[in-house]
């Protein structure tokens, strides 16, 4: 939330936001206008006749039609208005244009990750091009979770067990916030990502020079990278510091203690399971909170990851 | 000077076990009032300490594992526990049969055995609470339900418990209502809480056995993996949702028609007038029951549904504010040439006008398609839900006790001191919940342990009015309970009522009256009848020697 925007709604910055707003002020408005009769009126009726001390016999008007047809088919005319308005706008949101950019949305305990043509990922980030239609497909890897952006004033759960689809054109370029608003367990909260949004120039160049960086770095330079942007550091530390998750600091060749009494030396297919399966081993002294990469990083990732480990001695 | 009359259902039989085996509508009524009270608190209680939590961004004094749990506590308790058996099992279940001239429900046994079946479902949450209580948000949405490892089963049989006892009870109002009205009481004599009794026990019925099935659905699903909401399993998490709230909407109106009823009493009995529009509030109650099995759609419109559906449940839910809003004009409308009072009853009628109105507008936002897309699970969806259920029913319960206390108790609070509560309960909950509309709207996620430092100020604001609030109701506490002991008797019609409850003594005798009533007008018959009260009287005669 900036500072910017009106009263009630943050600043918008999606083809949608100017009709949501619109709409949202005329009801507001119009609530506004039924809530002063209602009130004033009541107010005003009750001290109007409010009782001087004596009991008496008062009024038995009990009916009075046309009163009672204009305050049935006033509001029932209007919220049929708002209804085919907000019917209208609803659609819009649903039909993603045909020449949408796509990218691939995963939900998972607790973070976004991205997959843009070509390839290319990224974590927490979605970064698209300005005045350029967007359609996210999106599903998740746990339970469900949903896709917020305020600013565009946009939403739609994530499901484990299907896609769903959210599109927008971002009108200015920027750093959105992405909120996730299907309570997901502990981390609901700081389940949160930007959306950046550059001139298409930008957008391209970024796009192509991603895809090259993630294939002209060493191995162990990008499993440096993947540290960081796929949110392994949110767990992990490099310098021997215990977080949520053990540290690497020299784990790679180590024997250790599961968690069911067992010992396992580290080795390049321990970590590949560690990744894609987390469940299947637990370290002792932790807690099983690790999620799965299945799906999210591939056999090179990985690779880049076990060889940016063996590297922390 | 008004008496007591010395034999009273309070304390004819004696002693405790007189009470745990009673069959008396009065008795279990209070005891229900108690439970009811108790849980109130408890949730209250939770609610402060999310307050206090959220006062900064970050931790202050809870995990957000604990934050979690205690939402869900509070969330859980304040529907399951107090607000669904609030007015119908406690307030209606002892002024109802009294209304109909009746010496009790149709069935006082299956009405004492649903008090205990609350009783039992209450100690499941209560267990649950040293069992790792469930950090699922009071809806169980799958598969998040399915995979915590807190105590979603025991919660979920306290709810499937809660469950028949709300059963019970809706079936034997309905019985009640059709079957032990006093010769002469036709149905639209009946006062308007009845008729939103009635309503309300239509769907307490038809619904609640939903809930039932899907709870036992989960357990199972966590105990044997059916595989019926587990997507690993080949499962629909969404259809859990669907399932969930074919209850869950239709028990938003068992919380609020109950509450409609009582302010169609309050109005017309404190306002001394015949109420406007009888049979369009009596048919709007009704009719409200039966859409609102046809809108639960509108708590999913961004779960990926079809845009067909989503078109079809929006469409229903504007049509079930209309009738809502009938009530509120008929109720204004009571109030023109009227000869109001501005009693402690009547002045949580009137707050009730102006919370639930808006409570009733941001429905309408939140109910059009497009604009839900952005509020759904933000802050402005928390505000509109406390708007309907605490501005709403609450303070509806809130003006029912008062209205009823002394006929209850045969004694009256202090006025005084009463209506400066209702002030400072009105002021609190606004500063409370207003704001978060426009948090909400600004993108304010609800459920959040931790939040922004740009809503730092906002949910400070709100944790402030919420400790007014929290004193509001510990002053009505202490009110409330002196008055039992101390308060000035308040014979039989202390308001000056019209319908049949206040045609015995307070507190009525075990058998109610003594005599079947034979009924000869109509309860808001104030065009014709000046009702006779002896506590009217005395303060006539105070204000004129003074
Ligand atoms: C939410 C926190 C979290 C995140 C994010 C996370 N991990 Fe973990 N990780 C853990 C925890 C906790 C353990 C220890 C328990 C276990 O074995 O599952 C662990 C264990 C491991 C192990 C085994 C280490 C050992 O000493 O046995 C490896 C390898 C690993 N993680 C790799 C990764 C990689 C690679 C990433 C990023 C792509 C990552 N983790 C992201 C929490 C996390
Ligand atoms: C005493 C005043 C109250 C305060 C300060 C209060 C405060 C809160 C807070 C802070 C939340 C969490 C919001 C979120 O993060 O989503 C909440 C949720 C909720 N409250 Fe209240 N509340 C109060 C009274 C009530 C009452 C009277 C009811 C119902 C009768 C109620 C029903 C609920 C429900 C159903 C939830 C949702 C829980 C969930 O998300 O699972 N509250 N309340
Ligand atoms: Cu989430």
């Amino acid at each position: 939330m900036d500072s910017t925007g009106t009263l009630w709604l943050p600043p918008g910055h999606s083809t949608f936001a100017s009709d949501v707003d619109f709409l949202f002020y005329v009801i507001a408005y119009l609530s506004l206008a039924f809530f002063v009769i209602v009130t004033v009126g009541s107010l005003y009726l009750a001290f109007r006749y409010r009782n001087k001390g004596k009991r008496e016999l008062t009024s038995g008007i009990a009916h009075n039609v046309p009163l009672e047809v204009t305050w049935t088919l006033i509001p029932t005319i209007l919220v049929f208005v708002i209804f085919v308005w907000g019917f209208k706008d609803y659609l819009k949101m649903h039909v993603s244009p045909k020449n949408a950019i796509e990218v691939k949305v995963s939900g998972q305990k607790w973070f976004w990750s991205f997959e843009y043509p070509g390839g290319v990922t990224e974590v927490n980030t979605l970064t698209v091009p300005v005045g350029k239609p967007v359609s996210l497909l999106m599903s998740s890897q746990d339970v469900i979770h949903s896709f917020f952006v305020p600013a565009f004033r946009t939403k739609m759960d994530v499901l484990p067990n299907r896609y769903t689809r959210l599109w927008f054109e971002a009108t200015a370029e920027g750093e959105y916030d992405i909120y996730c608003t299907e309570y997901c367990g502990k981390g609901h909260s700081e389940m949160l990502g930007k959306v950046l949004v550059l001139k298409e120039q930008d957008y391209n160049n970024w796009l192509s020079e991603a895809a090259a960086a993630s294939s002209s770095l060493s191995l162990e330079e990008y499993g440096e990278q993947l540290y960081r942007t796929k949110a392994c550091i949110t767990c992990h530390s490099v310098d021997g510091t215990a977080n949520q998750g053990p540290t690497w600091k020299g784990i790679f060749g180590k024997t250790e203690k599961l968690a069911d009494g067992s010992n396992v030396t580290i080795d390049e297919n321990y970590i590949r399971e560690s990744i894609l399966n987390p469940m299947a081993k637990i370290t002792a002294g932790y807690q099983p909170i690790m999620p799965t990469f299945q799906g999210i990083l591939n056999d090179r990732d990985i690779d880049a990851l076990i060889a940016y480990i063996k590297t922390l001695e | 000077m008004i008496a007591i009359p010395e034999k009273n259902f309070l304390n004819e039989p004696r002693g405790l076990k007189s009470w745990l085996v009673t069959y008396d509508h009065k008795r279990i009524g209070l005891m229900y009032f108690f439970g009811i009270m108790f849980f109130f608190m408890l949730g209250g209680i939770f609610a402060m300490l999310l307050r206090l939590e959220l006062f900064n961004p970050g931790k202050d004094f809870i995990e957000a594992d604990t934050y979690n749990q205690f939402f869900t506590l509070h969330g859980a308790i304040m529907i399951f526990l107090f607000i669904i058996p609030s007015i119908p099992a406690a307030l209606g279940n002892i002024i109802l049969p009294l209304q109909l001239g009746a010496k009790d429900v149709a069935f006082p046994k299956l009405n004492l055995a649903s008090w205990y079946l609350y009783v039992i479902g209450a100690m499941f949450f209560i267990a649950s609470l040293v069992a790792g209580a469930a950090d699922t948000g009071w809806t169980f949405y799958t598969p998040y339900s399915i995979q915590t490892s807190t105590a979603v089963i025991m919660t979920g049989t306290g709810v499937f418990i809660l469950g028949f006892s709300s059963i019970f009870t809706g079936l034997n109002f309905i019985v009640t209502i059709h079957k032990l009205r006093a010769p002469g009481l036709t149905w639209f004599k009946l006062p308007l809480f009845v008729w939103g009794l009635y309503a309300t026990a239509i769907i307490q019925v038809l619904a609640t056995p939903v809930i039932g099935i899907t709870l036992v659905l989960l357990i199972l699903e966590r105990v044997a993996g059916i595989g019926i909401f587990d997507p690993a399993l080949g499962g629909d998490p969404v259809l859990f949702q669907h399932f969930f709230w074919f209850y869950s909407h239709p028990a938003v109106y068992i919380m609020i028609l109950p509450g409609m009823g009582i302010i169609s009493e309050l109005i017309s009995v404190h306002a001394t007038r015949k109420i406007f529009g009888y049979k369009p509030i009596a048919y709007s109650s009704l009719g409200i029951a039966l859409i609102s099995f046809l809108v639960w759609g509108h708590h999913m419109f961004t779960s990926g549904q079809s845009v067909f559906a989503a078109m079809v449940f929006s469409f229903l839910t504007f049509f079930v504010g209309i009738p809502s809003g009938i009530k509120v004009f008929n109720w204004v409308a009571t109030l023109y040439k009227g000869s109001i009072r501005f009693t402690t009853p009547m002045l949580y009628a009137l707050s009730f006008l102006i919370l639930f109105s808006i409570g009733g507008f941001t429905g309408i936002v939140l109910g059009t398609l497009s604009i839900d897309v952005h509020l759904h699970d933000t802050y402005f969806v928390v505000a509109h839900f406390h708007y309907v259920m605490m501005g709403g029913t609450v303070i509806a319960l809130l003006g029912g006790i008062h209205h009823w206390w002394p006929k209850i108790w045969g004694r009256m609070y202090n006025e005084t001191i009463a209506k400066i509560t209702c002030g400072i309960i009105f002021v609190g909950f606004n500063i409370t919940f207003f704001n978060q509309f426009i948090i909400g709207a600004k993108g304010m996620p609800r459920r959040y342990y931790d939040y922004s430092e740009a809503f730092h100020f906002n949910h400070a604001f709100s944790s402030i009015g919420a400790w007014l609030l929290g004193l509001g109701f510990v002053i009505m506490a202490i009110y409330l309970v002196h008055s039992i002991f101390k308060g000035k008797p308040a014979g039989d019609n202390p308001w000056g009522g019209l319908s049949l409850e206040w045609e015995t003594t307070s507190p009525p005798d075990p058998h109610n009256f003594h005599s079947i009533p034979v009924v000869e007008h109509g309860p808001y018959d104030y065009d014709k009848i000046i009702p006779k009260s002896a506590y009217q009287d005395e303060l006539e005669k105070a204000k004129a020697t003074a």
